[in-house]
């Protein structure tokens, strides 16, 4: 059976960035999500102004993606997604619910109401990098390593992907987690259950 | 790579506690949609289709083994659809299969509770577990409009990986006030029930059911004629969140990728049961994707007017009408479409017709440009 790789991984929690398992960018200072996202955005030159309308979530996958693939030259447009997390789009949900909760007072916005779709991230993420690919965006009560691992793989095994970026993009309450991983056929470091949960546990 | 068959299924709908009496009812053009009152969905009337909640509490006391649990009206319609499939198939053993379960937004009506833990999609997950006491929890997949097609192709592709050889997809939302109103902010819902693909349509109508459906690799577990998903792809347009692309990008891969896996032509398939919600924008997406895959003769309908939107489940309903169509060679007219209202020609069905049917093409697209193709069919 064929191998596939993780060719490069990284994580946003605590305010710091770590890409393939080095700290690359820190804001220790900053003491709301949206400032963090803010700075992270600016300190990686994107020029792009999507991103300022996006919800907290977006932003976060959306900033962790440009992470993962900042030194790839292209990518491929068949780049799966397969994205997780515990609080599907409850952030954002609330505040549409805030919107309805009073009759009288009613004012719902087709800009917040389109973010209460947790796969909006991988509509953003396709835009931003023109990925016509496969997307799914799953919800668990943990980040589940096994399953991801095997579905992506069954993505690559019958070519329904050239590459695939995983992970775990999650937001609740003002916590965030968002892990992700670039899988494809050349890395190091094996694509199993056991390696994926290695690191997104360093 | 094996084959995967659509052995049998289940739906729970306003059009029907079982598969056999929504398939009647759809025979006769019945449709679920109609003006709800409830002030808990929405202080005025309007137009949707709901599950009338004593013909659930009934259904629900004859068949739960568990009734002093905690159940939301979601949890019950899924929980029934899946023990309808358990008991109709003695051959099923529910704890070898692997389950996804396909919702956008499960218990969303919980949020406004203190104790809001059933807002969380993975409750149902674990809801399901604990109720047929199983030792795995089952997958979540919330992809929006696609997700109860996309959760099919994703039990396929499990079977197709070997992960299992039994796959069994649940899929279901409710028609809620968080969801109403946030079509309401897009000035979609229509004032009647939707039109889709006709020229004289005025929005969406939402509605809510459930269904479950068994995929199995053992040809010996059908009874009856073999129906496979033989090719499926999903594929995002890369354009708008919120808006479909004008050319039907994403759609287009998606058919012309379930097609080549299917190893077909556009020509060989015989029927369409397209995502059809019935906003301009959606329609004619589809209607552009139809006709550059070279799909604009074949009959095709949306099962909206019957239904209204039921999200997650929609998809998955979809398919399982599509099942019972191929099995029964017959087409059900696209209700409430009168005069074609996109600017490319599609071949909608207007009467109820007989005809001998080998293979479906089932489509959905949903808000972050996301799209799935399936091919449904019929194996001599």
């Amino acid at each position: 059976m064929e191998k596939f790789y993780i060719s490069d991984f990284c994580s946003l929690r605590n305010n710091k960035v770590f890409k393939n398992g080095e700290e690359i960018y820190s804001d220790v200072a900053s003491d709301s999500i949206k400032d963090f996202a803010k700075g992270l955005y600016k300190s990686l030159d994107l020029k792009y102004p999507k991103f300022h309308k996006m919800d907290e979530l977006c932003k976060l996958g959306f900033l962790a993606t440009e992470v993962l693939i900042s030194q790839l030259e292209n990518i491929d447009q068949d780049t799966a997604l397969v994205l997780s997390n515990r609080a599907s789009s409850l952030d954002t949900d609330r505040k549409h619910q805030v919107s309805i909760d009073d009759r009288a007072n009613f004012y719902p916005s087709p800009a917040v109401f389109v973010y209460t779709l947790p796969n909006i991230i991988m509509g953003e993420i396709s835009i931003k990098n023109k990925l016509k690919s496969e997307n799914a965006f799953f919800v668990s009560e943990q980040f589940d390593p096994e399953f991801i691992a095997n579905y992506s793989k069954a993505l690559l095994q019958t070519g329904k992907a050239s590459n695939v970026i995983c992970g775990w993009v999650d937001l609740d309450n003002d916590k965030y987690d968002v892990f992700l991983a670039f899988l494809s056929k050349k890395g190091r470091k094996e694509l199993t259950k056991k390696e994926l949960n290695n690191l997104y546990n360093q | 790579m094996r084959k995967v068959y659509l052995v049998d299924d289940s739906i729970i709908s306003p059009l029907g506690f079982s598969t056999q009496e929504n398939f009647q009812n759809l025979r006769k053009n019945n449709i679920g949609i109609k003006e709800v009152k409830n002030n808990d969905i929405w202080s005025a009337p309007f137009y949707g289709s709901v599950v009338d909640n004593d013909k659930l509490h009934e259904a629900w006391n004859l068949i739960s083994n568990d009734k002093n649990g905690n159940y939301s009206k979601l949890e019950k319609m899924m929980i029934l659809s899946v023990s309808k499939l358990i008991s109709n198939n003695p051959s099923l053993d529910i704890s070898r299969c692997g389950i996804v379960i396909s919702t956008t937004k499960g218990n969303i009506g919980q949020i406004k509770e203190e104790q809001n833990d059933k807002a969380y999609l993975a409750s149902i997950a674990k809801t399901i577990q604990g109720y047929f006491n199983l030792d795995q929890t089952p997958k979540v997949l919330s992809n929006a409009c696609i997700s109860g097609g996309l959760a099919l192709a994703i039990g396929k592709r499990m079977i197709q990986a070997q992960l299992y050889d039994d796959v069994i997809v649940i899929g279901g939302d409710l028609l809620s006030e968080f969801t109403l109103s946030g079509f309401f902010s897009f000035q979609a819902v229509s004032s009647a029930p939707c039109k889709p693909f006709c020229k004289n349509r005025t929005g969406i109508s939402l509605g809510e059911a459930a269904a479950s459906a068994w995929l199995s690799a053992d040809k010996k577990k059908i009874n009856g004629e073999a129906i496979s998903i033989s090719g499926d792809a999903s594929a995002n347009d890369a354009n708008h969140i919120s808006g479909p692309s004008r050319t039907g990008e994403g759609l287009y891969i998606s058919i012309t990728k379930a097609l080549k896996e299917a190893n077909l032509e556009s020509q060989q398939i015989d029927y369409i049961t397209a995502h059809g919600t019935a906003t301009p924008f959606n329609d004619e997406m589809e209607a552009i994707a139809f006709n550059r895959a070279g799909l604009q003769e074949v009959p095709l309908n949306s099962l909206k007017g019957y239904y209204g939107h039921t999200l997650g489940a929609s998809a998955l309903i979809e398919s399982i009408i599509a099942r019972h169509c191929l099995l029964h060679n017959v087409l059900i007219a696209s209700v409430g479409f009168e005069e074609l209202g996109v600017s490319q020609p599609v071949n909608v069905i207007t009467k109820n017709e007989t005809k001998e049917l080998t293979r479906v093409l089932k489509t959905a697209s949903g808000f972050g440009g996301c799209n799935v193709a399936l091919i449904i069919e019929k194996l001599a």
